[in-house]
């Protein structure tokens, strides 16, 4: 039982904003020491560890071609490809931003989204103009409603896609983990496979939520509205 | 055969490459360590095949990804350089002149990946085949990489040609040392599971839990969120819930599909990601970001979503992971 101080060592650890590289190494030790690993034992865990995780790292291959084609302007096609896809509505943009960011995950292109690179610059400006094309000058309240929309929208279709593509980090760990672990023989295929499901499921309960955001910007600024007797 | 080795010797090469331009980088005070700390994870790909044979002692390479870790620990060791790229403008000026054209250097890679997956097992000399069925992915992508890398340079010509290498160490000084972190999560599975770890959490489980099918799949559904959450990482989550549960009771006693299981699992857990200010680099700086009044608006926007999603992840499981 002693041993489950290792997780609350990690859980401490990332609270506490350590390096998480620091955190992971530290309690993996202690774990190991806890656990009664001889030293020689724990230097040839993370030996052979790291040695048989080697294909978690296997992502470092695709660097190179991704960083020639986002100097070439891949983001900015990204963005043209948007705009010809919304029809200017708060509910249009983030749907369409939705299925874009997920068919992409799923082909690997994990870094074309996220909310310093789309979000931010591209994404929220065109919600924000689009719901003050509608209502006039937002309240901050409203504003929050919409970028908590337009960052959650980014990280549930990345979230819910990415694993369809067979090289991304998460994938490599689980067959990496229990190939070792358990000796299987998993193909990171069947296991992308089996997440093309879940991503469906996330389009249609997200995109639904996303279609609604209208609605609920009008009840939102409707409340504010001073009461006017009528 | 053909194992995954040569892509693992490519890799180590690629980082060692970035090392050496690393250190020759006048303008990072840090060059030095930052060359090092990226030079010593080139040489454990390449060091790591002997190990991987047990034909060379593993705790050389122990004590080397001791002094990796320290390295990407500190600021004062490992410190991204600057890397020239092209600007906004520049890059509008690409985009009109290539269009959707920039997308097929992309696509190589997928395309060429799952090819080499379904192509890999009819190749076969006197009846043994000549791919490691287990590595076929693997070389798949490391082939797709090198092909795309091909089309990109041959439709964009980017001069002078070894531009790729420059844009390749700069998304790689961005990401830094979480490059390492899920191979050093995947070690971290690795000493939690030799000492027992997901054993206790096991036994805690199976005090409480029913040994009902349901009842298994919830637990490990709602573990991976709950230590997702705790941890901010469902990477750290997953090997713990998944020797506590995931295997023990799901796979093993009953009889569940491995692939289905272990990757809707995974899935479960990223609805722990979205509910938790731990993950902060999707939750927090996102809010940060958009200048937002409240820092846990993106968490509360996710909110539904999550809860969804895992009602949704344990149904899915439940369908299709059991043969009935």
């Amino acid at each position: 039982m002693f041993v489950l101080i290792g997780v609350l060592l990690v859980i401490i650890g990332f609270a506490l904003r350590l390096n998480p590289l620091l955190v992971v190494t530290v309690s993996g030790i202690i774990t190991a020491l806890i656990g009664q690993m001889s030293p020689l034992a724990i230097l040839e865990a993370f030996g052979t560890g790291f040695a048989s995780s080697r294909s978690v790292t296997t992502f470092v291959i695709v660097l190179p071609v991704i960083g020639l084609i986002e100097r070439m302007g891949l983001q900015q096609q990204a963005k043209r490809l948007i705009n010809k896809l919304a029809a200017l509505t708060a509910s249009r943009i983030l749907l369409s931003y939705l299925l874009v960011r997920q068919v992409t995950a799923a082909v690997g292109l994990l870094n074309i989204g996220g909310t310093p690179q789309m979000v931010r610059p591209l994404i929220y400006p065109m919600v924000e103009g689009a719901a003050e094309a509608k209502h006039g000058p937002l309240s901050e309240r409203s504003k929050d409603l919409l970028k908590g929309s337009a960052a959650g929208t980014d990280n549930v279709g990345a979230f819910f896609a990415e694993d369809i593509f067979v090289a991304v980090g998460s994938i490599l760990l689980i067959t990496t983990f229990v190939d070792t672990a358990y000796g299987l023989k998993l193909q990171p295929l069947e296991l992308a496979l089996w997440a093309i499901p879940t991503a469906v499921v996330a389009f249609i309960l997200h995109g639904f939520r996303m279609l609604r955001l209208d609605a609920k910007l009008d009840r939102t600024i409707a409340a504010e509205q001073p009461k006017v007797a009528s | 055969m053909i194992n995954a080795e040569p892509l693992f010797w490519l890799i180590g090469a690629l980082f060692l490459t970035f090392a050496a331009l690393i250190a020759r980088d006048q303008e990072n005070p840090r060059r030095v360590t930052s060359a090092l700390f990226w030079g010593l994870i080139g040489a454990s790909f390449i060091y790591g095949t002997w190990v991987q044979a047990k034909a060379a002692p593993a705790w050389i390479l122990g004590v080397v990804v001791l002094v990796i870790a320290a390295l990407g620990s500190s600021k004062r060791t490992l410190r991204a350089g600057v890397v020239v790229t092209t600007g906004p403008p520049e890059r509008e000026e690409y985009a009109a002149r290539f269009g959707n054209r920039l997308f097929i250097p992309a696509l190589c890679i997928p395309v060429i990946a799952v090819a080499v997956t379904l192509i890999a097992p009819l190749l076969t000399a006197g009846g043994k085949p000549i791919i490691d069925p287990s590595a076929a992915t693997l070389l798949g992508l490391g082939l797709g990489a090198i092909v795309a890398l091909g089309v990109g340079i041959a439709m964009l010509r980017p001069r002078p040609v070894t531009v790729p290498l420059q844009e390749g160490r700069r998304l790689l000084e961005t990401i830094g040392w979480a490059a390492i972190l899920p191979q050093m999560l995947a070690v971290l599975g690795v000493l939690f599971t030799q000492a027992g770890v997901g054993k206790a959490v096991g036994t805690v489980a199976a005090a409480v839990v029913p040994d009902v099918l349901i009842f298994g799949v919830i637990a490990y559904c709602l573990g991976m969120a709950v230590f997702t959450i705790l941890m901010g990482n469902a990477f750290a989550a997953f090997p713990i819930m998944t020797a506590a549960i995931g295997w023990p009771v799901l796979v093993a006693a009953h009889g569940g599909n491995p692939a289905v299981v272990f990757a809707i699992g995974m899935l479960a857990g990223f609805c722990g990601t979205l509910c938790t200010p731990m993950a902060a680099n999707f939750n927090i700086v996102p809010a940060a970001l958009l200048e937002m009044r409240n820092r846990y608006g993106v968490i509360t926007a996710q909110l539904p979503t999550a809860g969804l999603m895992l009602v949704a992840n344990i149904v899915l499981m439940f369908v299709f992971g059991f043969a009935r």
